[in-house]
């Protein structure tokens, strides 16, 4: 534990810590509305940001959250009025981001790729003060938004159309589930790096839902996984001198594929269990049949 | 008050509405009054699913006028009078979610800031219980089968206590005990003095509730009156439904459709 003695590793924990909170609290609503890359997209388009920040000589975490809110508002426009060449449109959006972030941060003062990389993969070590302080607050947001509005995210991202029924703001919720999600690859950007971010968000809720049958249990579970490996993975990274997002990404999918293993006989149990249930069931069903049979034939 | 009674409880007047460009309604008109059961009758592609997405405002008009409970469809904000069971095209969301979860989710129209009280999972048991799968409240919704699903569906629409159903297809691929739960379920609801709006391909065996059909054709209203009989339907215009014996008879189509 004497890497608990270092101020760079204190930040590097609390960062990856905030991460394995907040990107499978954000996932979870993208999984289920089937975006599940569109953190992916979110990251291509935070490296203007970053490009940016370079640039311009102010904080590049900012700057990142500034453009990456706007790229995902602008998909979630482009969800609602694109229509046929609306995946065109979004692959304009994240190659022109990505290659924008590599055009500023060369022309950039004093900027290389070599600045780049460390947004693209994640690098504990250089984690500054500032730049703890700004995921912090950005974490916090997340944290909010994901945690206090659940019932009206998951009925919106469950089905759409019937939360308008409800009298659900749907667009400012979508809106928001998009803000929330760009806020999310910021604070993570700095751990797992932008092009690994959408991995965090993504991979712990799969691996959960090996386990699970309701939605509050795969939030539970995404996160303890999340926060499970982002703090594995950056001790490992400082004792056997490896990067930390690749690291942790790996042991996301490790703890994927234990689970899937384990879940295989569980699954198969309950499906059992409730295959009696139904026939259980259909007991008073003959009856039934009988007349309804000479109503369609 | 006396207004308010005879109000139609849904009101579409002359409502014209686009689609990727192409007109789907032409200028149709929809009343259900209160108390009333009216059957939407007509071939896939007729527009009758666009026709109650008008009604929930996810479908855009381009002319004509949308009222819900007397009030106009952009300043109706009232939603826990209204129960919706949208067409089941797709299956459920990428995350799973028990039984409780889904039904709970249609309570939200009264539990405001999404908190839940004793009263709100106190209707959801209830909800359960009408459509007869209160036993599988803990289940994952991706472990039902068609039918036990859109029992799922209906009860989070009856959670809220609406006053008015709006329904689509609710009986599309369901099996016959689900089918016949259903029917009960909204024989019930029309007892406590619930107004209905049905999507149906078929009367079945909800023939006996329906006070009224509107058979739409090509986005157009072709039929408004009585429901028609259940031999008579198959010589509706727009009714495409091959039976297996006339599976080699040509199907009546609505023609201008394709
Ligand atoms: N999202 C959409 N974009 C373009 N056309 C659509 C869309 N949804 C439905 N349509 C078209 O609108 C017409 C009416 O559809 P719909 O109201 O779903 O019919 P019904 O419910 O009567 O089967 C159909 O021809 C269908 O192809
Ligand atoms: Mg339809």
């Amino acid at each position: 534990m004497e890497f608990l003695n270092y101020a760079f590793m204190q930040r590097a924990l609390l960062a990856a810590a905030l991460v394995g909170v907040t990107a499978p609290a954000v996932g979870i609503y993208l999984v289920q509305r089937r975006q599940a890359l569109m953190g992916d997209g979110i990251g291509h388009v935070a490296m203007t940001g970053v490009g940016l920040g370079f640039l311009l000589s102010t904080s590049p975490v900012w700057m990142a959250t500034a453009v990456a809110v706007v790229g995902a508002v602008a998909m979630e426009l482009i969800r609602w009025y694109g229509k046929t060449r609306g995946d065109i449109a979004l692959a304009m959006l994240f190659y022109g981001g990505m290659a924008g972030g590599v055009m500023l941060i060369n022309i950039a003062p004093g900027g290389s790729n070599a600045n780049l990389s460390s947004y693209l993969f994640g690098s504990l070590s250089t984690v500054s003060d500032d730049d703890v302080t700004a995921i912090c607050l950005l974490a916090a947001f997340v944290v909010l938004v994901t945690v206090g509005l659940r019932r009206q995210l998951f009925a919106v991202s469950q089905d759409e159309e019937f939360a308008r029924v409800t009298g659900l703001p749907v667009r400012a919720l979508n809106l928001l589930t998009a803000v929330t999600a760009a806020v999310t690859v910021t604070v993570a950007m700095r751990v797992v790096g932008l092009l690994l971010v959408s991995a965090l968000m993504v991979v712990p809720v799969a691996a959960a839902q090996q386990l699970t049958r309701s939605f509050a249990a795969t939030f539970a579970i995404a996160v303890a996984i999340g926060i499970s490996v982002t703090l594995g993975g950056t001790v490992t990274s400082y004792y056997q001198d490896v990067p930390p997002g690749a690291t942790i990404v790996l042991l996301t999918i490790g703890v994927f594929i234990v689970l899937t293993l384990l879940a295989t006989p569980l699954a198969r149990r309950r499906a059992r269990a409730s295959a009696a249930r139904d026939a259980a069931c259909t007991a008073d069903v003959p009856g039934a049949r009988g007349t309804a049979d000479e109503v369609t034939v | 008050m006396a207004d308010a009674r005879t109000e139609p409880v849904i009101s579409l007047r002359a409502v014209t509405a686009e689609l990727g460009g192409r007109p789907v309604l032409r200028g149709i008109d929809l009343t259900v009054a209160r108390g009333e059961v009216v059957a939407l009758l007509g071939a896939n592609g007729s527009g009758k699913s666009t026709a109650v997405r008008t009604v929930i405002g996810q479908v855009p008009v381009t002319g004509g006028a949308v009222e819900i409970f007397g009030t106009p469809r952009r300043r109706f904000r009232d939603w826990a009078r209204v129960g919706y069971v949208p067409q089941r095209t797709t299956a459920a969301g990428g995350v799973p979610a028990t039984v409780t979860e889904v039904v709970t989710s249609g309570r939200l129209s009264r539990a405001r800031f999404g908190v839940l009280r004793k009263a709100d999972r106190a209707a959801v048991t209830d909800a359960l219980e009408q459509v007869g799968m209160a036993d599988r409240a803990k289940d994952s919704v991706s472990a039902l089968s068609g039918g036990q699903h859109q029992r799922v569906l209906i009860a989070r629409a009856l959670v809220s206590e609406p006053e008015l159903l709006i329904m689509d297809e609710p009986m599309a691929g369901v099996d016959l005990a689900s089918q016949e739960v259903l029917a009960a379920t909204l024989r019930h609801q029309v007892e406590q003095g619930a107004s209905v709006l049905l999507v149906l391909h078929e009367l079945g065996p909800l023939e006996p509730l329906i006070d009224r059909a509107v058979v739409l054709r090509d986005g157009c209203v072709l039929h408004d009156g009585p429901p028609p009989k259940a031999v008579g339907q198959h010589a509706l215009p727009g009714h495409d439904h091959v039976h297996p014996h006339d599976a080699d008879a040509a199907p009546v189509r609505t023609g201008l459709l394709t």
